[in-house]
């Protein structure tokens, strides 16, 4: 283990670490503060215009000062829809990943801790559930919501159907994590000492194996919050995610596609930049969170 | 373990993952939409519609109606496409060829650089261009592939012109009557971009693990041992070390083509390809169910096939392994 | 002339961003045709860095950096790649420590072994597996022909070795070098591989460089010995003479460590403190720091390797002897 110190010392020392931390910082507080920083909001219709839509960014012939990346079809800045889209996708990101996270360390911890046909189905599960993939699973849980429900409601419950869906289908990688480290914990001194003072199961599962089991998952966190904001991009993009009223990324990138051959590329390419420099920053600091917290993981680096 | 109870073995797993998946199937039929309406709209009153829901079926127990269900499905009828007004499943299988194409396209891409360039990175560990290869697959990995794909289309189709972005192009018709994209330049001109794209999502996760795994199986003993007895470089790489690579890389795969199988609808859709996940899309959007259901079982028998597939293929370069499912 | 000359022999590593450490600081050796030669040391003295440089097989980033490997008037080190591959497994063979590891476990025993002379001899499949059955035999494995279409997984660790065995005495070499041969083994199983190396070595008239940290395995097999600490040679002889009269103290330790030489319901005599690793090693003599008769010369010159002996305070024959 790695005490705060060493690893802010870590952190301080890595330009890569710091750049993305940086990156993250500012993203985050871009969308947390969107609100009070985003020159229009783009959820009130009242600061729409028709006659303001598809202009171009401000330094560009045509290009107006009140819209620095330009405007949409529906006369949306696109400066402003970023910011708060970003915020959408970081929500759906961080919800699914605890959706993940409390429902694979539960099921890690029994599957390790039970051992048994309990941990043979769980296993297995995972296995057929990870095979299928998160996207294609999403894709037709998504697929059947919207056939059943109609546009509106739809709408209205875009949001947590995703977290749900992209937490539900994620859940493998951290019952996995979790049951390795839970086997490897089980038949330590500590625990056998717990069992002999008469402690139950429960309580020697979530006091004393637990915490340690939390290093490799708050390892995987971040990249798994990467891969949901990617899924959720993904499913967007189909028209299976957030709607165009309530944009994350992904549906902004989706609402600007078909303009791009219209030559309305700043639609598409701000928030497709913001989205994949977003999901670097975090693929790349889960690489350095891994390395420093779990060395057992780096190999033929040195 | 012996080939027979092996396939006797997946057969069962198959059968329960198709059950599953019909049961998903079934339910959507049952719940989405009334095939009353679709059949004699809103205008008859309600008692001749209890009448003819008698009369269908509708009202038996849920077991009875998937057994008819299920029976239907096992000889192929799948309901109509209320869109097409066709056999649901016919609509899908049209669509079958050019998804095929589609795979195979990004496969051979993807096989013909990720294993050069996996073993490329492993020998020359800490050269410039291992490096560059290095830093851009993480890169890549972070790119989503429906913005390569839209990058795609934009630099290559729009900006420079270079090649065609939409659609499948020309396709001759094979005498079983499999349409072909692969056999006039047209056809595989409108290949291109869309296999690149397909297969860049795989590239640098593939390189990165070829990479690695070879990177151990160069300073495992029995490698040494092999230039010990004065074996060709040659060899020894290839012969000794790159089988011992090929494990790994062939299990990892089978995980992956769930994966592959969802990224052909978004590549699909970005360049409206006619294949099977852009016809998917279509259906969700017109609220096709019977189409709907239909996709959703051929992908599922897809994958239970591959799957099989894969695991007979690993058995075959794995002599340690006598056919898995032997160990559970 | 003879077979193999190794003089002064450095294998160096890279160590932080400029530095090096030596594994080997200067090692020579004299090796005659059909010679045994045992070389003994704890683990970490260098004596698998000297098994793989002869054959040139340093892992990377190890690198020979000073000294000659002459075999037949030749040096070793300054053939090509392709060169010293002819004599690689051809000339030279090679037996690894751990018969479990060794083999590759994707390929058949056949393959293994037929690779092997193709890579040397012009020489159909066909008859290639008539001479690996032959070989088969040769090392006592039971039912030799059904043996080449199998995996080495199938097989037990003796067999194993065994195998490994015959692999290395496929293309009739002058030198084989085993790496501590019998190590992994089951103790059982031991004593009859090692009794068969040396049978087969003795009946082809076959060069041996014995590698292991069991002085009691050497007294049996060998007729030289040189032994290793830290990186250098501290005493070589012939074997009679070094098990009897023994001359550096870190030998007369190593001789008093074997229970056979302890009396009967003695306590086992152990050296106090262990090897260095390389990459900190005492000023002078490497062993001063565990030697009874180490003096302030021991710890400021280190001490050259004069008739067989790298020490100021040799044991005379009396002392020894006890």
């Amino acid at each position: 283990m790695i005490t705060l110190k060493g690893f802010i010392r870590r952190f301080l020392s890595d330009p890569v670490a710091i750049g993305a931390g940086a990156v993250l910082l500012l993203l985050v507080l871009m969308a947390a503060l969107a609100p009070f920083l985003a020159p229009q909001n783009p959820y009130d219709l009242m600061q729409l215009s028709i006659m303001d839509s598809e202009m171009p960014p401000a330094w560009h012939p045509g290009g107006d000062d009140r819209f620095l990346l330009g405007t949409d079809a529906q006369g949306r800045g696109v400066l402003s829809t970023i910011m708060y889209g970003t915020g959408i996708s970081l929500l759906i990101g961080i919800g699914a990943v605890i959706v993940q996270g409390v429902l694979g360390v539960t099921l890690g911890l029994i599957a390790g801790y039970k051992g048994g046909w309990i941990d043979a189905f769980l296993m297995r599960l995972a296995d057929i559930q990870m095979s299928l993939s998160t996207l294609m699973i999403a894709i037709i849980a998504l697929a059947i919501f919207q056939a059943a429900f109609d546009a509106n409601t739809y709408a209205d419950y875009a949001l947590y159907m995703l977290i749900v869906i992209i937490g539900v289908a994620e859940w493998p990688k951290f019952a996995r994590t979790v049951r390795s480290s839970v086997l490897g914990e089980r038949n330590k001194e500590y625990v056998d000492a717990a069992r002999v003072i008469g402690l139950s199961q429960r309580r020697i599962m979530v006091t004393h194996i637990l915490p340690n089991t939390l290093t490799p998952v708050l390892v995987i966190s971040t990249i798994q919050v990467a891969e949901a904001i990617m899924t959720e991009a993904a499913l967007s993009f189909l028209g299976l995610g957030m709607p165009t009223d309530r944009p994350s990324l992904g549906s902004l990138i989706r609402s600007g596609f078909e303009f791009i051959f219209s030559g309305s590329w700043w639609i598409t390419l701000y928030p497709a930049i913001v989205l994949v420099v977003l999901i670097l920053a975090l693929n790349l600091m889960g690489d350095w969170l891994r390395d420093v917290l779990n060395p057992k993981l780096r190999r033929g680096d040195e | 373990m012996h080939i027979i109870a092996f396939l006797l073995r997946r057969g069962v797993q198959a059968v329960i993952v198709m059950f599953v998946i019909s049961l998903i199937g079934f339910s959507i039929q049952d719940n989405l939409g009334d095939p009353l309406r679709e059949l004699v709209g809103q205008s008859v009153s309600e008692e001749v519609r209890d009448e003819m829901r008698a009369e269908m079926g509708l009202d038996d127990p849920f077991f009875v109606q998937y057994a008819r269900f299920l029976g239907r499905a096992v000889q192929g009828d799948l309901g109509d496409s209320y869109f097409f007004k066709r056999p649901a499943l016919d609509v899908i299988m049209d669509k079958f060829p050019a998804t095929f194409e589609l795979v195979l396209g990004a496969v051979i891409i993807f096989l013909s650089l990720s294993i050069p360039g996996g073993i490329y990175c492993a020998i020359h560990r800490d050269s410039l261009i291992t490096r560059i290869i290095m830093s851009a697959s993480i890169v890549g990995i972070s790119v989503p592939v429906f913005l390569t794909a839209i990058g795609m289309v934009w630099l290559f189709g729009v900006e420079l012109g270079w090649l065609p972005a939409f659609g499948r192009g020309q396709t001759v018709a094979l005498p079983w009557g499999w349409e072909t994209g692969l056999l006039s330049w047209d056809g595989i001109s409108h290949l291109i971009l869309p296999s690149i794209t397909l297969s860049s999502i795989m590239l640098p996760l593939f390189i990165r693990l070829i990479r690695a795994e070879m990177m151990e199986a160069m300073s495992t003993d029995y490698v040494r041992f092999a230039k010990a007895k004065g074996l060709s470089t040659a060899r020894v790489r290839y012969v000794h070390a790159f089988r011992n690579t090929l494990l790994p890389v062939v299990t990892v795969g089978g995980l992956m083509i769930g994966t592959l199988i969802a990224y052909t609808i978004l590549t699909e859709t970005v360049f409206q390809w006619p294949g099977m996940g852009f016809l998917f899309l279509e259906a969700v959007n017109r609220v096709d169910t019977p189409l709907i259901i239909a996709y959703i079982i051929v992908v599922g028998l897809i994958f239970v096939v591959v799957n099989t597939l894969v695991d007979f293929l690993y058995t075959l370069i794995n002599p340690m392994v006598k056919l898995p499912g032997a160990k559970a | 002339m003879a077979m193999l000359e190794i003089s002064d022999l450095h294998v160096a590593f890279p160590k932080g961003r400029t530095g090096e450490v030596e594994a080997l600081r200067g090692v020579s050796l004299t090796l005659e045709k059909g010679q045994r030669l045992g070389v003994v040391g704890e683990s970490g003295a260098g004596k698998s860095m000297l098994a793989f440089a002869i054959l040139n097989l340093i892992a990377e980033p190890g690198r020979v950096s000073e000294g000659s490997i002459v075999f037949h008037g030749e040096n070793l080190l300054d053939l090509s790649e392709r060169d010293i591959r002819r004599i690689r497994g051809n000339r030279i063979s090679m037996i690894f420590q751990d018969p479990m590891v060794t083999l590759n476990p994707v390929l058949t025993i056949g393959t293994q072994m037929v690779e092997t002379l193709k890579a040397h001899r012009r020489i159909s499949t066909a008859e290639a597996r008539r001479l690996c059955i032959a070989k088969l035999k040769e090392v006592a494995i039971p039912s030799a022909e059904g043996r080449l279409d199998a995996y080495p997984h199938e097989l037990s660790g003796g067999l194993r070795q065994r195998v490994v065995i015959a692999i290395a005495l496929l293309t009739d070499p002058e030198l084989i070098i085993a790496d501590e041969p019998t190590t992994a083994l089951d103790v059982t199983i031991q004593a009859e591989i090692m009794a068969l190396i040396l049978k087969l070595c003795r009946e082809n008239d076959v060069a041996l460089i014995l590698i292991t940290h069991d002085l009691g395995v050497v007294a049996e097999v060998t007729e030289r010995i040189m032994i290793m600490y830290a990186g250098v040679c501290v005493e070589t002889g012939p074997t009679q003479q070094i098990i009897r009269t023994p001359r550096h103290p870190y030998s007369a330790g190593l001789l008093k460590a074997l229970p056979q030489f302890a009396g009967r319901g003695a306590r086992l005599y152990q050296i106090p403190g262990s090897m260095p690793p390389i990459t900190a090693l005492p000023p002078g003599c490497a062993y001063h720091p565990r030697c009874e008769r180490a003096t302030g010369r021991c710890s400021a010159q280190i001490p050259p390797l004069e008739h067989g002996c790298a020490c100021f305070h040799p044991l005379d024959q009396t002392e020894a002897a006890s």
